[in-house]
């Protein structure tokens, strides 16, 4: 099933005169950058999901919250859907444009506006760039903790919608665990702050549950971070073992030895091998899988860890356990984990990345299915697993070119997930819904609670404005994909009718 | 020691429909140890403790899955035994507290700002809604990002939002070693010194003044603990102090005029406030007993970008900081989707809501 909006099982959208909605955004907000020809939109239609692509129907930049308000205003009294977007790195389709809604892209709201070493925070803009933070803080040895791999890019708007992870959660949490405050715009315009500079606030926790709401809640203006002290040192050890099984069960002897590493990654044998061709960081190539581990805090500490670490690495069978020697070799043995993605692209003309979250337990079985279903469908798999939180990242091999594809490999992502489910874990660790996991939410809940989610939907955004159809599916498109997907011959979803 | 478990799901959700169909409203209870926090709530009992038991844990997992109605000193042992703790370290208050009332009240203790909150440990939750339906949201894996976060929304919402029934929470190992200590300085000089380390990494997992001295915990292996513990000085205190704190049990709680608990920004500066003090979390709780009215205290928090909560029963009318108009009227939307015939706990943290 096409993930592109579609109105007849995603509800009907406001028909919008994109000729009067410009003449008055122009007429209300002369100094209010607005691209409406279509070569000037063409760049903006799809985000980091480039598979998925959607023309808006107007694109604005604005540069002051002040416009951004007087539009939401403007857009809520004449019904107009208004998708927000920063850097548009996101990996889910949060962003996808829609052909009848407004594309508001936050990216030039880029200013830090304030890093106080001795409180520990920083206030910026949304459009603000993750790395651009910690960058700010480094003067006082401070950073900002989360670090998704599109670090360098990827805006902190987009870090609160989509509640952003990367490779140190386990240990310093994800962007919901490192934020104090959220200043955001409602669907009508009206400013409203979430959180607060104390560490708790009076009332619900809104901030909680706007973060990783995908832009279905409210608009991002404003958002203070905390600031951590950055680790006195870090050490990598790579261990090389056999089986895959080995590796996953040495994580959870590493955990049970009451040590917290700051990164843990496990790469299969079809990863290690693209990696080292790639950036030809050491790895060894007949292994089964490695490990990297990280140990970072106070040098004492680390010292004492890495030894701990070696022997349970060795106790779980590791073949080799190597510590990188110095700076120069722990930065050669990341590389290759960070660079895994475009080093499988090297081997095959596309690839699909997944992010799906297991209990850890359950690694070598959900392999083993993947290695079945990666058979099934004749398309290669490559995992690379943020070991330690249990997210993983198989990379479906496929070819865009040859006919048939590119469904092939969603539909055997779509699978990869609904075992990741089975096993009780998640579709999404850190990518996100957006438009491309709507239909494995299906699978995840149950009709009671996306109709919850859709009463949690109305109590901010009523009318459904912001960033419609992403998130959360409507009933009716998990009865439509449930009729390709009939668990033990149970249609689910029996009251509703069919397309 | 052994856990009972019970699943007495269908009971309390037999009781929500009930309450549903009388449209009567229920207060929500465990053992009751928080229940002086907050508006009084009018409603029928609904006493969550039968529903009990530790449901699932895998300590090389760090994620336990526990049932509402267990006795948090049941949990706490359980993990104990494997070597694990709750790092944010919740209050009981009383014996019987039991882990729902440690979500609903959202409280924690000492480690917080060091550690995060008793939210920032949520990862999942089985909640009986305003619909009486008994609904799933988050699970058992450390990153999720499917659906709203309803499981971290229900941490401090005091039952206003569904009835809780079970709660998926991260634990941590417990550190090395863990060494605290009493160093004779003034407040002043002690949040200088404060704002100084946690720049650094110095391994603090508590930091308390009461006007007389700093009170530090250190945390962590033995390198790092034994390296800052002979570089900050001071003389040994013992680790009992932080339970003492942690339970309001200092003689500084046992003065008659009622409780304030202010919560501020990092670095917020000594204050002058109206009664005695007790500074926590390296000065982001400060605690204070006074005879002040609300508005008085409230000013003197929001000034400084904080806020203000009452925690002596009946002392004000509004025990909790009110909140601002868009932000009010967002609650009570909250509130009609989640509990449409408002019979969850009205009242218990705003008229309103």
């Amino acid at each position: 099933m096409n993930i592109l909006y579609d109105e007849r099982v995603d509800g009907a959208l406001p028909k919008v005169d994109k000729a009067a909605l410009l003449a008055e955004l122009q007429a209300q907000l002369p100094d209010l950058d607005i691209l409406h020809r279509s070569e000037d939109l063409k760049p903006y239609e799809c985000d980091g999901l480039s598979a998925y692509r959607t023309t808006p129907l107007l694109v604005v930049l604005p540069e002051r919250i002040e416009q951004v308000e007087t539009l939401l205003k403007l857009c809520h009294q004449r019904g107009v859907p208004v998708v927000a977007r920063g850097a548009g790195t996101g990996l889910s389709g949060g962003a996808l444009p829609l052909e009848q809604g407004i594309l508001l892209v936050m990216a030039r709201f880029n200013k830090i506006l304030e890093v106080d070493p001795a409180g520990r925070f920083a206030r910026v803009q949304p459009g603000v760039r993750n790395l651009a933070i910690s960058q700010a803080a480094a003067p006082y040895e401070l950073y900002y903790a989360p670090d998704p791999s599109s670090q360098i890019a990827c805006s902190i708007g987009g870090n609160v919608a989509e509640n952003a992870g990367g490779v140190h959660c386990l240990k310093y949490g994800l962007t919901v665990h490192n934020l104090l405050k959220v200043d955001i715009l409602t669907v009508e315009g009206e400013r409203m702050t979430l959180g607060s500079d104390a560490l708790d606030s009076p009332g619900f926790d809104l901030l909680a549950l706007f973060t990783g709401s995908e832009g279905m809640l409210g608009i991002v203006t404003e958002v203070t971070v905390k600031l951590l002290p950055k680790p006195q040192v870090a050490k990598v050890l790579l261990a090389a073992f056999d089986s895959v099984e080995k590796a996953g069960r040495a994580v959870g002897d590493i955990i049970a030895a009451g040590i917290i590493p700051g990164g843990l990654e496990m790469m299969d044998n079809l990863s290690i091998r693209a990696a080292e061709d790639f950036i030809h960081a050491g790895y060894p190539v007949d292994a089964e899988a490695i490990l990297l581990c990280e140990l970072d805090g106070v040098e004492a500490d680390v010292h004492d860890d890495c030894a701990r670490v070696s022997e349970v690495l060795k106790l779980a069978g590791a073949t080799e356990v190597r510590l990188a020697r110095d700076e120069a070799e722990r930065v050669r043995f990341w590389a290759g984990r960070k660079n895994a993605f475009p080093a499988v692209g090297r081997i095959s003309p596309d690839y699909y990345c997944m992010d799906g979250t297991i209990p850890r337990r359950e690694l070598p079985g959900v392999l083993k299915g993947i290695s079945d279903l990666s058979e099934q469908f004749g398309l290669r798999v490559a995992n690379v697993f943020h070991a330690g939180d249990g997210n993983m990242h198989p990379l479906i091999l496929f070819d865009a070119n040859q006919p048939g594809e590119l469904e092939r490999a969603e539909d055997l992502g779509g699978k990869i997930l609904e075992l990741c489910v089975k096993v009780g874990g998640s579709i999404t660790g850190e990518h996100g819904v957006g438009r491309e996991k709507i239909n494995q939410m299906c699978s995840q809940f149950n009709a009671d609670e996306l109709t919850l989610f859709h009463a949690v939907k109305a109590a901010f955004d009523p009318s459904g404005l912001l960033n419609p159809g992403k998130n959360i599916p409507t009933l009716h498109r998990c009865a439509e994909f449930g009729r390709m997907h009939i668990h033990n011959g149970q249609l689910p979803f029996p009251e509703l009718e069919r397309f | 020691m052994s856990v009972i478990a019970n699943d007495a799901s269908a009971q309390l959700l037999d009781q929500v429909n009930q309450a549903l169909a009388a449209n009567t409203p229920l207060r929500i209870q465990g053992s009751g140890s928080k229940s002086f926090l907050g508006r009084q709530a009018d409603g029928v009992l609904l006493d969550t403790r039968e529903h009990r038991g530790i449901v699932s844990y895998d300590p090389t997992e760090l994620v336990v899955t526990v049932r509402a109605g267990t006795p948090l000193t049941e949990l706490e042992a359980a993990l104990d035994a494997a070597g694990q703790m709750l790092p944010c370290e919740p209050p009981h208050f009383a014996e019987g507290a039991t882990v729902g009332g440690m979500i609903a009240a959202g409280l924690s203790g000492p480690r917080r700002p060091w550690s995060g909150s008793v939210r920032d440990f949520v990862l999942g939750s089985r909640v009986i809604t305003g619909q009486g339906k008994h609904l799933r949201f988050g699970g058992e894996v450390m990153k999720n990002v499917a659906g709203y976060d309803l499981s971290r929304l229900m941490a401090g919402s005091f039952g206003c939002l569904g009835v809780l029934t079970e709660v998926s929470l991260k634990v941590l190992p417990k550190p090395r070693l863990c060494t605290s200590l009493r160093l004779e300085i003034d407040l002043d000089r002690a949040l200088l010194k404060l704002a100084e380390w946690g720049q650094q990494p110095v391994p603090i997992s508590a930091a308390s003044h009461d006007g007389k001295a700093l009170y530090l915990r250190l945390e962590g292996g033995e390198g790092s603990v034994n390296a800052a513990r002979e570089r900050i000085g001071g003389e040994d205190l013992d680790p009992g102090y932080w339970n003492e704190l942690r339970e309001q049990r200092l003689a500084f709680f046992a003065d008659p005029r009622p409780l304030w608990r202010l919560s501020l920004p990092n670095n917020t500066p000594a204050l002058g406030l109206p009664g005695d003090q007790l500074v926590d979390w390296a000065g982001a709780q400060r605690w204070l007993k006074s005879d002040a009215d609300a508005v008085t205290i409230r000013g003197i928090a929001i000034e400084v970008g904080g806020h203000a909560t009452c925690f002596t029963a009946g002392a004000t009318s509004n025990p909790f900081q009110p909140l601002s108009a868009p932000l009010l009227r967002y609650h009570r939307q909250l509130k009609a989707a989640l509990d449409p015939q408002g019979i969850f706990n009205p009242g218990r943290m705003y008229s309103e809501v």
